[in-house]
């Protein structure tokens, strides 16, 4: 044992070479589009021109009648099912808005909305002619337009929840939620100083570079067998057996790796169709996204309006926190900002705070998942306007934020009472970094911003099998998005003590490991880490067994050391240990096979914490920010494999980036996209950007069995705050609005001259 | 119309193909010949995941006919290591943890190795503008620059 009382650990915090690297550096690795079967169609989906419409008929004849055309759906080939919650992950959705935004059934609601699919044997042939007659209906893009009254009603059996009385007249207004904790109104009555302003921010893609594909095989049997890249084969399986009226028994998903997903792969969208088109046309049918499909069709995060009120006393002890948040969803309700509001004060320590939130339908896609969903967007109000009391207190908004962080025992605004937290620590070691005390020269300036997720826990399986040899097999059923097969082989290879490389990890289909959550909610390390280190557990429990059979002396004593079973002292016996290859090798002769599985549901995620520090420098010329320096701490609880704990940081720091300098949909007076591609829709590129200087903090977990926390969601919550906080050090302009793109930050800087004049 | 015949060099090795006109050369790649290294992110020549190079130039297989490989050398990612022998970039990407998801590795791997093939030796700043073609959206880009410099040093044979 170390001092602190950890575990001596001999894989856990080293950084060996990822089990699937060669595949991945080789191009040997199959991603979604890499499938393929004997005898498969092409299958393509018509998409909507209009944000808006009614569709009065759809005409298939003609393309049914074109040679290679083998089968054409409508949503009339779905069935109709009724409302039931679904839970997708990271944030809440209905089977019955899920299946109409997979095709659209009566009424279009965004450019791109799905209306139709072919399966053809060449591509030429599946672009077949479909004539939908639409009619077109007003639409509306902004979220405070589609809150005013008399703005054009996507759905008219909406009516908005939590409002009481409840109304009578539908609305885009699907939910209202208040969080409240003390007497807020009260509470402003003691600040001497209160800062009040208005923030917006624009919905943003996920912008994983593999757009969605899959390969889907009906059998006549009515077996199923899809292969797909998502964030979960489960998750696959579920929706597609709910959409389609399947049972799960009949659907067997094989996951393909991923090329990123940050929230945007929790769900199905080519999936069902191309069943129901193998199901038509008795082929396989493989399906896949264009880049302009994945912008026009695919989900990204909200875009949302933050109001923010904050109150202290001259000493800097914030007294009172006040946020409203209106989200937009996209077409169907579930915007994120259930977990907007409840991460929004969540880094500092109130007794009186209220976050008030809408979730507002809007004529565009659906939103779905993006790396801790909806806490980017009310943070940067929060930590805005944090920094500008920081201003008026003359503070420095480091000490401003230690005096106010979250710590143990803090409570939350959202309900609980926090643990062990690192809150504190990743401040202290911004303060501590040479990044904070650099020199600025002219038009730079210096933004920092803490954020926070609550990481996840959930359902996990796993199984660990002894080979005959003595090396090991862990199968999960989670998808490695970013480095996880080479966390649960170190986990494993920990408890059985041996070698690392001895442990061969693999991504399991549905019908080959238990059940696992989708990979998601920064859940996967820490949840089915923790049955993975279960599993090695029972193992090295069967192992210590069979040496006790084989030595015929009681299992407890026999212990389990550096991949060997040793007697538990001299009164045990005298006896050679036996290795795990010696106990492997001989297993047929001591009870059969050693494996051992466990499915658990796990409980008590760690909450992360982060704070970031950036230097920008601003071109008043050309409104252009170049960032100079970054500085991302996080609380890791214990870094299972460092690099990878620092590559989700740098990450999810550099989408931050992108969307606080660049990242935005833009949309022509129809409502149509006219950026969907990587050359209009910017996301940072290499020349953009500095290294990503990281510290990782490790505040143990408790609840770990080596104290991991979950770290992929956290490091994206900062960095739009501490760029616009970093632009106003720099030229003296408070930006309220995102993207602050350069003709944004270039009309801002002419403002602020003509006032000056 | 009659699909067209196409003789070109893959990877060092005499290939021939069928192809229609349309036709770009990264879905003769995948489609026709099975080379899947080679990943489409775009189609339109913004992200780099489809980088090959054509008589040693960096080009995005996407902007590129199938036809246009007549007489001409390609190499894709499937080339780069000899035989279980890995580039020292693939070797150090690895080592490096220099990707997540994996699906942009290839492209900047070929559109790496094009850069070494014609700077040895170059600075970071030049290692980011070389490589701004190329898409990442898991890693920031650090560990990859870090990767590529480091390996330039290797070759160069400075430690």
């Amino acid at each position: 044992m170390a001092p602190d009382g950890t575990p001596d650990l001999k894989v856990v915090g080293t950084r060996p070479i990822r089990p699937d690297g060669v595949d991945k550096v080789t191009g040997r690795a199959q991603f979604g589009a890499d499938f393929q079967l004997p005898g498969q169609l092409v299958g393509k989906v018509l998409r909507s021109p209009h944000a808006h419409a009614r569709i009065r008929s759809i005409d298939t004849s003609k393309a049914e009648a074109i040679p290679g055309v083998k089968a054409v759906m409508t949503a009339a080939d779905l069935p109709e099912i009724t409302s039931e919650e679904a839970f997708v992950g990271e944030g809440p959705a209905d089977f019955k808005d899920m299946s109409d935004n997979t095709m659209a059934r009566r009424k279009t609601l965004y450019d791109g909305h799905a209306v139709a699919a072919v399966a053809a044997t060449s591509a030429a042939a599946a672009d077949a002619a479909i004539a939908v007659d639409y009619e077109v209906l007003p639409h509306v893009i902004d979220v405070e337009d589609a809150m005013v009254e008399g703005a054009p009603v996507l759905h008219d059996d909406m009516f908005t929840s939590g409002l009481d009385p409840k109304p009578t007249t539908p609305s885009n207004v699907a939910k209202r939620m208040v969080f409240e904790l003390g007497d807020v109104d009260a509470a402003f009555e003691k600040a001497d100083i209160v800062i009040e302003r208005k923030y917006k921010t624009a919905p943003v893609h996920q912008g994983y570079i593999e757009p969605h594909a899959c390969v889907a095989q009906y059998a006549a049997d009515g077996q199923v067998q899809i292969y797909c890249s998502s964030q979960g084969q489960f998750m696959v399986r579920a929706y597609v057996a709910k959409l389609l009226g399947i049972d799960i028994s009949e659907i067997r998903v094989t996951p393909l790796e991923i090329g990123g997903g940050f929230g945007g792969k929790t769900l199905v969208y080519l999936e069902p169709l191309a069943v129901v088109l193998s199901r038509k046309s008795g082929r396989p049918v493989k399906m896949a996204m264009t880049r302009e499909e994945v912008f026009r069709g695919s989900g990204p995060t909200s875009g949302g309006t933050v109001w923010v009120k904050i109150g202290a006393k001259r000493d800097g002890t914030i007294v009172a926190g006040d946020s409203v948040l209106k989200f937009q969803a996209g077409a169907y309700a579930g915007s994120p900002v259930g977990p907007g509001c409840m991460t929004a004060f969540a880094v500092y320590d109130l007794q009186d705070v209220r976050i008030t939130g809408y979730d507002v339908v809007t004529n565009r896609p659906k939103v779905a998942a993006y790396r801790a969903p909806g806490a980017p967007i009310s943070n940067f109000g929060v930590e805005s306007a944090v920094d500008e009391l920081a201003h008026k207190l003359g503070m420095d908004p480091v000490e401003l934020r230690l005096k106010n962080a979250a710590k143990k025992g803090t409570k939350a605004a959202y309900g609980p009472t926090f643990g062990d937290i690192g809150c504190v620590e990743t401040l202290e070691a911004v303060k501590d970094h040479p990044n904070y005390k650099v020199p600025l020269g002219p038009n730079q300036g210096r933004g920092v911003a803490a954020g926070f997720w609550f990481n996840i826990g959930g359902e996990s399986s796993a199984t660990v099998n002894i080979n005959e040899d003595g090396t090991a097999v862990v199968a999960t059923g989670n998808p490695d998005i970013g480095g996880s097969r080479a966390s649960m082989a170190m986990m494993a290879a920990e408890v059985l003590g041996i070698d690392v490389e001895r442990v061969r990890p693999i991504v399991a289909d549905t019908s080959s490991v238990g059940y696992c959550f989708l990979t998601g909610g920064s859940r996967v390390t820490f949840a089915t880490g923790m049955a993975v280190v279960e599993a090695s557990k029972s193992v090295v429990n069967e192992l210590k067994a069979r040496a006790a059979k084989t030595w015929d002396i009681p299992v407890d004593a026999v212990e389990w050391q550096d991949g060997e079973a040793i007697p538990a002292g001299s009164n045990a016996g005298d006896f050679e240990p036996l290795s795990l290859e010696d106990l492997a090798a001989k297993s047929g002769r001591t009870g059969g096979p050693i494996a051992a599985t466990s499915s658990l549901n796990a409980q008590g995620a760690g909450p992360g914490f982060g704070t970031h520090l950036v230097d920008v420098e601003v071109d008043r010329e050309t409104g252009h920010v170049k960032v100079l320096r970054y500085l991302a701490t996080q609380d890791a609880g214990r870094a299972i494999h460092p690099s990878y704990v620092e590559g989700q940081i740098q990450g999810g720091a550099v989408q931050g980036i992108g969307w606080a300098l660049n990242e935005e949909y833009i949309y022509d007076d129809k409502g149509r996209l006219e950026n969907p591609g990587f050359l209009d829709y910017r996301i940072p590129v290499a020349s953009d950007l500095p290294m990503i200087d990281t510290v990782v903090i490790e505040v143990p977990n408790p609840r770990h069995p080596y104290g991991a926390r979950g770290v992929g969601e956290v490091p994206i919550v900062p960095p739009m705050a501490a760029m616009a906080n970093a632009i106003q050090d720099a030229i003296g302009i408070r930006l309220t609005e995102l993207p602050m793109s350069p003709p944004k930050v270039r009309k801002a800087v002419d403002e602020q001259a003509a006032a000056e004049e | 119309m009659a699909k067209h015949h196409i003789s070109t060099t893959i990877n060092g090795e005499p290939v021939e193909f069928l192809c229609n006109t349309e036709q770009t050369m990264l879905d003769v790649l995948r489609d026709e010949l099975h080379l899947t290294g080679t990943k489409e992110g775009c189609a339109t020549g913004d992200c780099g995941a489809c980088s090959i190079t054509v008589d040693g130039r960096l080009v995005c297989s996407c902007l590129m006919l199938g036809v246009e490989a007549e007489g001409h050398a390609i190499q894709t990612i499937e080339g780069m290591a000899d035989g279980d022998q890995l580039h020292p970039l693939q070797q150090k990407f690895l080592e490096y943890a220099a990707l997540q998801c994996g699906i942009c590795t290839p492209g900047f791997l070929v559109a790496s190795r094009a850069l070494l093939e014609r700077n040895p030796n170059p600075t970071e700043e030049e290692a980011r503008y070389w490589l701004a073609g190329n898409l990442c959206r898991c890693t920031g880009y650090d560990k990859i620059i870090r990767a590529v410099l480091d390996t330039a040093a290797d070759m160069r044979g400075v430690s």
